[in-house]
């Protein structure tokens, strides 16, 4: 066997593969003892991006979450397997979640909307009490109109 | 699949927590209004959704390998097909699950390295081997069955991002359900060999399907306030009998033989009664003496030590990570 075939064992020379029931994994001859564990550092999965999914035609495009990528195009292909393997897609969209802007999650009370603002509200106008005092009114003046 | 919920640790630290922010969250989540990560939260509840959904995930990793065994002996090209289909699916559910986890607060490569220093655990069920072809149908209709169960649950639980993952993923395994139930079906009515492959199959995985859902309610004793806070949505035993109900029939249906002489249902209580799953063996294997443990790892490892230099060939180091929004 050449020295590149057998270049994972050759690290290990004293240990015996692992037997498994899968022979793809007897193929790769992967020791049988756990070798020392190297932590991955931060950013080994690269970064994240937010992934935004249209359906279909006419709807609005809404966030599905989020997949880590090195680069767009990877982003999207990502993004494809992951937020679209069945159904139907319109049109996907990815950004790097770093490009996104959005206000603190402290600051979300500026999305209230303030009491002294009813005026903008349909709620705030009550028209049915007008209109029925406007027609009591107009009764009481034919009223006035024919004893006199 | 999914992650042992029963394993969390003891619930700890929430007198430490604000009362009235504690009394507000209780309130919304009671409401049921979602959870969403920049929402003020007490760390106990993000502690164990992290958890839940870091296990989950690891789960659905490490489940690819025991049906891909299969994949290149498969009998005939589309069922083939198909278990790569599952497969995939099974390794893009980890994908989704991450990333909810993720936005909790832990980068994914610290919880990848949990599961491959073998501190984390996942769904202890991925610990056995699928000796047979039988055995891949066995766990893609019924393990992948009380996969649905406890899915379909925790999707209506608290914490949005976990909660549209789950969704998503529901979809996905309802074809796993079908396409394992026809591949036992397709057994049963086979020779009588192929029955027999499938009788012993199942009489394999009776018992690890009844640990799937975690030790019995009486042995967990957090699970009131885990209840409270939509974390968890239904006691193991709950989830145990919800299967029973609905695949002892089928499975008898078919004509095999269920491996517990006490199996039976109390028609006064309407409760099913079975034999003690022998919870020592559960305890064994998920504290990583199982059958297949450490060939697990080490093919994950693997997968993941191969893989690196095509990560580090594209990484950009310039980039920071920055935490998902979600």
């Amino acid at each position: 066997m050449s020295s590149g075939a057998s270049h994972h064992t050759s690290q290990h020379p004293k240990q015996v593969a692992l037997q498994s029931l899968d022979p793809r994994v007897n193929r790769l001859g992967i020791p049988s003892e756990l070798s020392d564990f190297a932590p991955k550092p931060l950013q080994d999965e690269w970064e994240p991006y937010e992934v935004f999914w249209r359906e279909r035609p006419g709807e609005q495009p809404v966030h599905v979450g989020t997949v880590r990528a090195p680069d767009p195009e990877m982003a999207l292909v990502f993004a494809k397997e992951n937020y679209c393997r069945r159904g139907q897609t319109y049109s996907l969209w990815v950004v790097r979640t770093a490009d996104i802007h959005t206000f603190h999650p402290a600051e979300i009370d500026i999305f209230e909307t303030a009491p002294g603002k009813m005026y903008r509200e349909p709620d705030a106008y009550k028209v049915v009490q007008k209109i029925l005092r406007l027609k009591r009114g107009r009764q009481h003046d034919q009223e006035a109109k024919s004893t006199s | 699949m999914y992650g042992n919920l029963s394993l969390v640790e003891p619930l700890n630290g929430v007198e430490q927590e604000n009362p009235e922010k504690l009394a507000e969250f209780e309130e919304r989540i009671s409401r049921g209004e979602k959870i969403e990560p920049t929402d003020w939260m007490p760390r106990e509840y993000r502690r164990q959704v992290l958890r839940l959904v870091e296990q989950h995930a690891h789960s659905e990793i490490i489940g690819a390998l025991p049906e891909g065994t299969w994949i290149t002996r498969a009998p005939g090209f589309k069922r083939k097909l198909a278990l790569m289909a599952k497969v995939q699916d099974e390794v893009g559910h980890a994908q989704l699950l991450y990333s909810a986890a993720e936005t909790l607060g832990k980068p994914r490569e610290f919880m990848i390295n949990d599961l491959l220093s073998g501190k984390a655990k996942y769904s202890n069920v991925f610990n056995y081997p699928a000796l047979t072809w039988a055995d891949t149908a066995i766990i893609a209709w019924l393990v992948d069955a009380g996969a649905i169960i406890n899915q379909t649950l925790n999707s209506k639980g608290s914490y949005g991002p976990y909660t549209r993952a789950l969704e998503r993923i529901c979809k996905e395994e309802a074809f796993h359900l079908k396409y394992g139930y026809d591949n036992v079906v397709t057994l049963a009515s086979g020779t009588k060999r192929q029955r027999q492959m499938l009788q012993e199959a199942l009489n394999r995985w009776w018992k690890p399907i009844m640990h799937f859902f975690g030790p019995p309610d009486a042995v967990s004793v957090h699970s009131e306030k885990l209840m409270r806070w939509k974390v968890k949505m239904a006691s193991n035993d709950e989830m145990r009998q919800m299967f029973l109900d609905a695949y002892v029939p089928r499975i008898w249906e078919l004509g095999l033989n269920i491996p517990d002489p006490n199996l039976r249902k109390d028609p006064e209580t309407g409760k099913w009664e079975y034999s003690d799953p022998d919870w020592d063996e559960f305890w064994r294997v998920i504290n990583g003496n199982g059958p297949c443990n450490r060939e697990r790892l080490a093919v994950r490892r693997m997968a993941d030590e191969l893989g690196a230099w095509v990560r580090r060939a594209l990484l950009k180091p310039e980039r920071q990570y920055v935490a998902p929004l979600f």
